[in-house]
């Protein structure tokens, strides 16, 4: 089977960019990426988008993109996977080209949130990733059905309020020296603490903020090798579903799809939870970014809070979680945030990820989670030198 | 724009799932569920039936609205919640008739019909069965 290597990145800054629009936002990405590359063309495009139709009356992506990008007569798609929409249009990508049809192919992921400027209307838009006549009939928002799930998690295994306060406070501290990330300040256990809930036990704090955003990467079956002999592979990905409704799962608090995605990334990839060196995992609410460390199988059930707690997820830590800050501070550009991970990864790998670089990691993985984990990709890069 | 479309097709179409409580069990694998499915989720089997599921239960897990989507910030703060029903059907829906500081796990619930929303202006009004505390025992 063909190998697949990223050549190329770009990413805007995310925050509510009220003088950039939807098709602004993927051009800015889709040149950087491909300059990066040194490319000016590629076989096809994959936009990773969720919410375009409901947030800017703009649907039809994959020619809308292609379009302003100059790219005109491409192929072009739009990939939908609610919040995991970016690992899937990532994963789209990966095929294609591992199926022998396309050499080289561009990777966007957009999402434009703040053109919808009352925040009832994001909510319901981001509520669509649920089961709209069996949970959002009865006023469902993501939040709460996160809140369900954080509920059952610490009653399960115990944990406190604070328990859920080291994932943001690292995001807070690692997305401060970030230059394209929304919240760029630390936060405090006592600011955690006395946060206002937004779905009770959700407090505001635990919640990825709402932003817009674009990411982009070029995918090739040739290698690029940089200045200094290093390339980077996608080794391995993997995506799967689970039950759309919470309801109808068995249990609350086990991510099946994501146990999946995992496991089928790191058979491709042919290596073990232990080899990993790196995370960007989906922390959209603090139980939902240790939920992704225990389907990754880095830590055991329940024990994730302890794994950030103790500072080996750090930056310098034995196993950087998301150094960028993640979906919480990072920003949570809905359907961009996969690409976002994504791109991290291979900054990381290939050394370039400035001041966010967590030492000199060789193998590192991305967990894009969709819906209440619903729909999860994985992918797993390798830097090759 | 709203979170499910409030129009009369679809809340007619529902009617029995949310007025009824008709879901469905598998004959292979006894998994019961809202609404009625062709096919079982759990054993992928096609022997399913409707069946008329029982109106009281008891909470699993609840979380309270305080940030809702459009069409219900009128009613925050609310109880959302993951109900057991007798036969162990697992079901969603919202609890009324009680102050969300007093909701506890495994309260026992019976369903009653509530107004849900509002749709827009002009717009049909939505009922379904919300369940409440049960008063007698
Ligand atoms: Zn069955």
């Amino acid at each position: 089977m063909r190998e697949v290597y990223v050549i190329g990145s770009g990413l805007t800054k995310i925050g509510n960019l009220w003088d950039k629009g939807l098709r602004d936002l993927a051009v800015e990405a889709g040149l950087a990426a491909m300059e990066e590359a040194g490319v000016e063309s590629v076989d096809a495009v994959f936009v990773g988008n969720m919410m375009s139709g409901i947030l800017n009356a703009q649907e039809n992506l994959g020619s809308y993109v292609a379009d302003y990008l100059g790219l005109s007569g491409v192929p072009a798609f739009k990939v939908e996977a609610a919040c995991a929409s970016g690992g899937a249009a990532v994963v789209s990508a990966a095929m294609a080209i591992k199926s022998g049809l396309f050499d080289r192919v561009l990777v966007v992921g957009v999402e434009k949130m703040s053109d919808m400027t009352a925040t009832e209307d994001v909510t319901s838009a981001l509520a669509t990733a649920s089961e709209a006549d069996y949970e959002l009939f009865w006023g469902a928002s993501f939040v709460s059905l996160n809140a369900l799930i954080m509920r059952a998690y610490a009653q399960r295994y115990g944990l406190k309020e604070e328990d859920f306060g080291w994932m943001p406070i690292l995001m807070h501290k690692n997305a401060s020296d970030v230059p394209y990330a929304q919240l760029r300040f630390p936060i405090t256990m006592e600011a955690y603490l006395s946060s206002p809930k937004i779905a009770d036990p959700i407090k505001l704090l635990d919640s990825a903020p709402m932003g817009d955003g674009s990411a982009a990467a070029v995918l090739s079956a040739s290698e690029r090798r940089d200045g200094e002999g290093i390339s980077v592979a996608l080794v391995g990905f993997g995506s799967a579903t689970d039950a759309m409704a919470l309801y109808t799962r068995e249990d609350l608090v086990e991510l099946k799809g994501a146990k999946l995605a995992a496991k089928r990334a790191m058979e491709m990839a042919e290596v073990t939870p232990r080899d990993l060196q790196v995370l960007e995992v989906h922390d959209a609410f603090s139980v939902m970014g240790y939920l992704n460390l225990e389907a990754l199988g880095v830590v055991e059930p329940g024990k994730a809070s302890r794994l950030i707690e103790s500072g080996d997820a750090d930056r310098s830590g034995s196993l950087p979680v998301n150094p960028e800050g993640g979906l919480k501070a990072r920003g949570h550009p809905v359907g961009a945030t996969g690409v976002y991970q994504f791109v991290e990864l291979y900054r990381q790998l290939s050394g370039r990820a400035g001041p966010a670089q967590a030492g000199s990691p060789e193998l590192g993985a991305a967990m894009n989670v969709g819906g209440t984990g619903s729909n999860v990709v994985v992918t797993i890069l390798r830097r090759v030198s | 724009m709203w979170a499910f479309n409030p129009s009369i097709p679809p809340i007619k179409r529902e009617m029995p799932s949310r007025y009824r409580l008709e879901g469905f069990e598998c004959h292979d694998c006894g998994f019961r569920s809202l609404p009625p499915r062709q096919v079982c989720p759990r054993c992928g089997s096609r022997n399913v039936s409707r069946v008329r599921l029982p109106r009281r239960g008891r909470v699993l897990q609840h979380a309270v609205v305080h940030s809702a989507p459009r069409g219900y910030e009128f009613y925050t703060p609310y109880v959302l919640a993951l109900i057991e029903l007798e036969d162990g059907t697992r079901i969603f829906s919202q609890l009324t008739d009680v102050d969300p500081e007093e909701v506890t796990q495994g309260m026992e619930v019976e369903a009653v019909l509530r107004k849900v929303r509002v749709g827009g202006h002009g717009g049909p009004v939505a009922y379904g069965l919300k369940f409440r505390p049960v008063l007698e025992r």
